[in-house]
């Protein structure tokens, strides 16, 4: 287990170093959901439908625009070469790279959520389902992220690559969150969405640490 | 009966030949039955009492859409065996698959699209099948173009079998998310599920033309193989003494 203290506090410190990565996910996140209400009009209802959802894709564009980070840094200098060779289990080594990257952009973005959706008038209970369904839900996309990180890991136009692999795999995530506001507002009750976004994120928990692993070995071998 | 030694045929060389010898036989197969398939469809089906003349299209488009989700899963499979057994070709006929799954995700689209126009007076509804079909396509494109972008053969067959098969996992998940959030939003209030007794003629033409998009599949996927292996093996020897051969 001291591989996973090892990693994390490692990568903290890496991205502590790097702030300005970190704020430019969070703005980026800021400033798309902003143009929602400049590109459709500033009526309160309207923006108030299209709040969750504006929020939701805008966190998962963010996140995907982050991945290339995730391994990036440590393909330059060889680190990853030496994690792949050490006796330790890459998995946890994975894992652990992926709850730093969740802790760079992740968090931000679930920390800034209610203020953003103050602006599109989500109030009271459906603002606290809003940051809860991104709290449960942005670990989702670090986890499922990390798969098309690895496997686009040093190809040219890997960024745009990148989307076309994991936005379609983000779309459950999207619709169970997006959707637990919706259901909290309307009165049915967010909390069978919230569950099926806990159960997507034990799920992504237990497959995808082996699924990245076994990535970085094909992309590095 | 002598014992098939299967084994012989994974070898890209022996392979190539098969694949030549197969690839006439199911290419004529596939035009008969889409001749016969496409004259019960145009002349013989009766027309339908409620959407006239307009529901021929599903001739075409139920066959499509069935290959679509078909060729995903046999992609996957042969994926994995490629990744588990580490044979090239299963992950070269995965590799030959996928343009043609794309292209049956299209034709379910497109001829949907246009079967919806005089029926629900749309071009396209957020429906959950259109949805999900929609999605599959665009796992379609991530694999190509993960394919691709890789220039390492090696590499490109392995990465492509793992997203394969991540996507083959996600292809239930979406699709009961897609389901359900459709049916919250409760959108369009048409159902497709709700098919109507279908006269006999009708389902006769309807799998006629499966079995055609089956030949089909099956005849184009072997000659694209061929190329593939062609273009895999150029460096060696069996292949440029082909090469002499036909010059």
């Amino acid at each position: 287990m001291s591989i996973v203290f090892w990693v994390i506090k490692r990568d903290l410190l890496l991205a502590m170093r790097r702030k300005s990565d970190v704020l430019t996910t969070l703005f980026f996140f800021v400033i798309v959901t902003s143009l929602f209400p400049l590109g459709v009009g500033p009526e309160p209802q309207l923006l108030k439908a299209i709040g969750p959802g504006v929020l939701w894709v805008g966190a998962l564009l963010a996140t995907m625009l982050s991945l290339g980070r995730m391994f990036a840094a440590d393909h330059a200098d060889g680190t990853l070469e030496q994690m792949l060779i050490c006796p330790e289990s890459l998995s946890l080594i994975v894992l652990s790279k992926v709850v730093v990257h969740w802790l760079a952009t992740g968090l931000p973005l679930v920390l800034m959520s209610p203020l953003l959706g103050l602006q599109f008038g989500i109030e009271g209970e459906a603002l606290r389902v809003l940051t809860l369904s991104l709290l449960l839900g942005t670990p989702v996309l670090s986890l499922v992220g990390a798969i098309g990180a690895s496997l686009t890991l040093g190809l040219r136009g890997g960024g745009v690559l990148v989307s076309l692999l994991v936005l379609p795999l983000y779309i459950p995530v999207l619709i169970f969150g997006a959707g637990a506001v919706d259901a909290s507002t309307s009165g049915i009750g967010a909390q069978g969405h919230l569950s099926l976004l806990g159960a997507l994120l034990v799920l992504a928990l237990l497959a995808t640490p082996k699924a990245v692993a076994s990535a970085l070995r094909i992309s590095l071998e | 009966m002598s014992k098939i030694n299967w084994y012989k045929y994974s070898a890209p060389v022996t392979f190539y030949g098969l694949a030549g010898k197969m690839f006439p036989g199911f290419a004529i197969l596939s035009a008969i039955l889409f001749a016969i398939g496409l004259y019960i469809s145009f002349f013989v089906a009766p027309t339908d009492a409620t959407q006239g003349d307009a529901y021929r299209i599903i001739f075409i488009h139920v066959p499509a859409a069935w290959m679509s989700m078909f060729i995903y899963v046999v992609m996957a499979a042969y994926a994995g065996i490629g990744l588990a057994f580490n044979t090239r070709l299963s992950a070269m006929m995965a590799q030959a698959l996928a343009p043609t799954g794309a292209l049956f995700c299209f034709i379910a689209l497109f001829t949907g699209s246009f079967w919806g126009k005089p029926m629900w007076g749309a071009w396209w509804v957020w429906d959950a099948r259109l949805t999900s079909q929609l999605i599959l396509f665009f796992l379609y494109v991530g694999f190509i173009s993960l394919q691709a972008a890789i220039d390492d053969p090696r590499r490109s067959d392995r990465a492509g079998a793992l997203i394969a098969l991540v996507g083959v996992i996600n292809v239930p998940i979406i699709y009961f998310s897609v389901k359900w959030w459709n049916t919250l939003h409760q959108g369009a209030s048409i159902s497709l599920t709700k098919a109507p007794s279908m006269a006999h003629t009708m389902l006769l033409g309807m799998l006629i033309m499966a079995l055609a998009c089956w030949m089909y599949t099956i005849a184009v996927a072997l000659y694209r193989v061929r190329l593939i292996i062609l273009e895999r093996e150029r460096n060696s020897t069996w292949v440029s003494d082909l090469m002499k051969e036909m010059k």
